[in-house]
């Protein structure tokens, strides 16, 4: 990401006449990102690794660019997350010279605060973990990389939610966003979360990565991998996803559109290496990404209603 | 997708063959971002619209789809073969069990020339609220009508919140042109009517069409069944009406509101600080940091400062944190200035000569947003750009009645309503009117305890 963050060539030329749709889009971004760190006392970004926290973080590299970041990171580790995803998580943290917190679900699980899920995912189990985080470091906002074309419930989300001390979306009471002036005001116990990419498309974040050319976890481009078939998706073999009797391993070349819980997160087959493939690849997609790829989002139409509603993102 | 169309409605006699894949053309190329907001009253087909719009522009994939036409099989939609467009757009539980649209929900498709962002702005329950919410970002407001029932008291409303918002261009889709045979002399009659309106308003770009949103004619295509017609579609339209930030790049004075002071001094990004001399360099780093509201800036502008009236030199442009020559609205910049002048958030900077006076009184239009009445003599928050400051509501002085666009005089304003109020501030704000200028004459009345939104304000002079 930091070699991105020197080139002057793009927005170097910018004229009023000349502003494209991520120009745009990436000024919405910024204009939020500094708005939440100019009213609150201590922000903190959701950090997965995943490419829309990663763009958060390159666009939060740039708001306050020559100076560094000036929140730390905060992952929510399912315990069931890719290998490589952590590593790149750690770097990037430690590259920009940002804290990264981390809250493990596996230490609820080893004390009894939380128990495993019958179907083994852990994806719904990372609310409790982040609340506390919240909790603890006593942020009051919480930036995270949700986009409202994810989902139906995510159509309705503001830029700036806010919650209550259980972590409660309430869809049906939600503030009017008016003009570019957000209300970020809160009381003893709130906090707001807040998305800067709200309005980015999957293709758009596409289009931002290969323009600015920013470094990502390796699986999100084509490579060989022992995968098996469930539920229409692949899914990688590791320490905890394994197959079922019935269901054969085979090695395939995928990519993953998304990064979540190694168990419920598929891959997609794939034979983009590089970035402009990829963007490619998705302009083409007849598929939504949570659609290819997350097992926990078919749950039922209303799941990712009801996460949200429970303080998840 | 194949398969998936075949659940849809007729397709439009026009049978255009649709482009190979607009997704594509955008992929290729940089597009530009243009907001519009639809609105309508109870069962004139805006769902529909809307979700023939974005189905007919190929932004409805093939798993939404099949999901769409899973639960309209469910439900019995159109004796079980048909596909309810609302559930595209209906995103809560409680919206798809009531089959009402509560809040406003945002959808995004592209063309090859254009990425849109479409606000999707319930009708019937708080409508002014939702209305207000779509309208405030947008560059166009669609309007629908139904052909059979011409303009109601709810499209006046609609059209009255959109010239008091003054959105730049107002669409007016007169729907279900198929039910009426596609009647010319019906069309004309609602569009009189509609153009009737909208000059007592004082709306100046309004575009009136036929449309059958359950056909697609005049959607995305033109249709061959209204050949008396020979406007664009409204697919056209958005692709061609100017958006909102060129015009005010090109036509205002240069207005920044700041965010904040960018000072890394300790704090560099690590890949400067590694460098002695680089970070020699960016010792002194000082900018402001904010989003331009309007106009343009170049390095060797002269700049005023609100609220001191000092003057001083842009010495440097920095957009998204990379030099530049100028930067334009709606632009995230930092600006480094030639003299040590104070620049705390709330300060405003604006082309030398142009400074807004400060003024500690508000004549203001109110739109009432919230469930809680207000009342004259109310102690409020108003957030203008970047400042938030105590004010009370010293006098209400009006409502308008939106049926009768009159006013009527009034001393409290229920959710709703829209009224004119003055509002005395404990501190000046360069406050500009609205009509002028849309940063510069906008506002929230916030409650000063819970925070909660209460109203969208705008300057009247």
């Amino acid at each position: 990401m930091t070699d991105t963050l020197t080139t002057t060539d793009a927005a170097a030329s910018a004229t009023p006449a000349g502003i494209d749709a991520l120009d745009a889009l990436e000024a919405e971004a910024i204009h939020v990102i500094r708005e939440v760190v100019a009213e609150f006392e201590r922000p903190v970004l959701l950090f997965s690794g995943g490419k829309d926290s990663v763009v958060v973080l390159h666009l939060a590299a740039k708001a306050f660019r020559p100076g560094k970041v000036p929140f730390p990171l905060l992952h929510v580790d399912t315990g069931h997350n890719f290998p490589e995803v952590l590593r790149f998580r750690d770097e990037t943290a430690a590259r920009l010279g940002v804290r990264l917190e981390v809250a493990r679900v596996q230490d609820y699980l080893d004390d009894g605060r939380l128990a495993e899920r019958a179907d083994g995912t852990r994806n719904p189990l990372q609310t409790l973990p982040l609340l506390d985080a919240i909790a603890a470091g006593r942020h009051d906002a919480v930036f995270g990389g949700a986009r409202r074309d994810e989902d139906k419930a995510r159509a309705k989300e503001r830029i700036l939610s806010l919650r209550d001390e259980f972590g409660q979306w309430d869809p049906r009471n939600q503030r009017p966003e008016l003009w570019s002036l957000y209300n970020g005001r809160h009381t003893v116990g709130q906090h707001v979360r807040a998305f800067p990419i709200s309005n980015w498309t999957e293709l758009d974040v596409w289009r931002y990565i290969a323009r600015e050319r920013i470094a990502l976890p390796p699986l999100y481009f084509a490579h060989e991998r022992e995968v098996y078939a469930r539920d229409g998706m692949w899914l990688a073999v590791s320490d905890v996803s394994a197959p079922r009797a019935g269901e054969t391993v085979e090695r395939r070349t995928v990519r993953y559109r998304t990064v979540g819980d190694l168990s419920c997160t598929g891959a997609v087959e794939s034979e983009a290496a590089d970035l402009d493939a990829i963007v490619r690849e998705v302009a083409a997609s007849t598929i939504t990404e949570r659609g290819a790829t997350r097992a926990d989002d078919r749950l039922s139409e209303a799941a990712m209603e009801d996460r949200k509603k429970d303080g998840y993102f | 997708m194949t398969d998936a169309t075949q659940l849809l409605a007729p397709a439009s006699a026009t049978d255009a063959p649709a482009s190979a894949s607009p997704a594509l053309d955008r992929a290729a190329g940089a597009t530009s971002l243009f907001r519009f907001a639809t609105a309508g009253s109870v069962d004139d087909g805006k769902s529909t619209l809307v979700g023939r719009l974005l189905h007919d522009s190929k932004a409805i994939l093939a798993d939404q789809f099949e999901q769409v036409a899973r639960t309209s099989r469910e439900r019995g939609f159109g004796q079980g073969t048909g596909f309810d467009f609302a559930l595209l757009t209906d995103g809560l539980r409680a919206e798809r069990e009531q089959g009402i649209t509560i809040d406003v929900a945002y959808r995004y498709f592209s063309t090859g020339q254009r990425s849109f962002i479409l606000a999707d702005c319930p009708g019937h329950v708080q409508y002014t609220r939702n209305m207000v919410t779509g309208a405030t970002t947008a560059d166009a407001v669609v309007v629908l009508v139904d052909a059979r029932n011409g303009v109601l008291e709810q499209t006046r409303r609609h059209l009255a919140v959109v010239a008091l918002l003054r959105v730049p261009h107002v669409v007016v889709a007169v729907n279900k042109i198929d039910l009426l045979g596609f009647d010319e002399g019906a069309f004309t009659r609602v569009a009189d009517d509609v153009r009737r309106v909208a000059g007592e308003l004082g709306l100046a770009d309004v575009h009136v069409l036929p449309v059958s949103a359950l056909d697609g004619d005049n959607v995305v295509d033109r249709s061959s069944r209204t050949p008396w017609y020979d406007g664009p579609s409204l697919l056209e339209l958005l692709e061609t009406l100017p958006p909102l930030d060129g015009l005010e790049a090109d036509a205002e004075a240069f207005r920044l509101p700041v965010q904040l002071v960018l000072r890394p001094q300790g704090g560099l990004a690590p890949d400067l600080a590694g460098d002695p001399a680089t970070a020699e360099a960016y010792r002194d780093y000082r900018a402001a940091a904010g989003r331009i509201a309007s106009g343009t800036v170049r390095v060797g502008d002269r700049v005023q400062v609100f609220p001191s009236g000092i003057e001083t030199t842009v010495t440097g442009v920095e957009v998204a944190g990379a030099p530049a020559d100028a930067a334009a609205a709606p632009q995230s910049v930092a600006l480094r200035l030639a003299d040590d002048v104070d620049l705390a958030r709330g300060t405003l900077l604006a082309e030398a000569g142009t400074l807004p006076e400060g003024r500690r009184e508000i004549d203001a239009d109110l739109f009432q947003l919230d469930a809680r009445t207000l009342a004259q003599g109310a102690r409020v928050l108003v957030k203008h750009g970047t400042t938030t400051v105590q004010a009370i509501v010293a006098e209400i002085s009006s409502r308008r009645d939106l049926d009768a666009l009159t006013h009527e005089p009034a001393d409290a304003l229920a959710v709703n309503d829209i009224g004119r109020a003055r509002l005395v501030l404990s501190a000046p704000l360069p406050l500009e009117p609205y009509a002028l200028h849309r940063a510069g004459g906008s506002f929230l009345v916030i409650h000063p305890s819970d925070g909660a939104t209460l109203a969208a304000g705008t300057v009247r002079s």
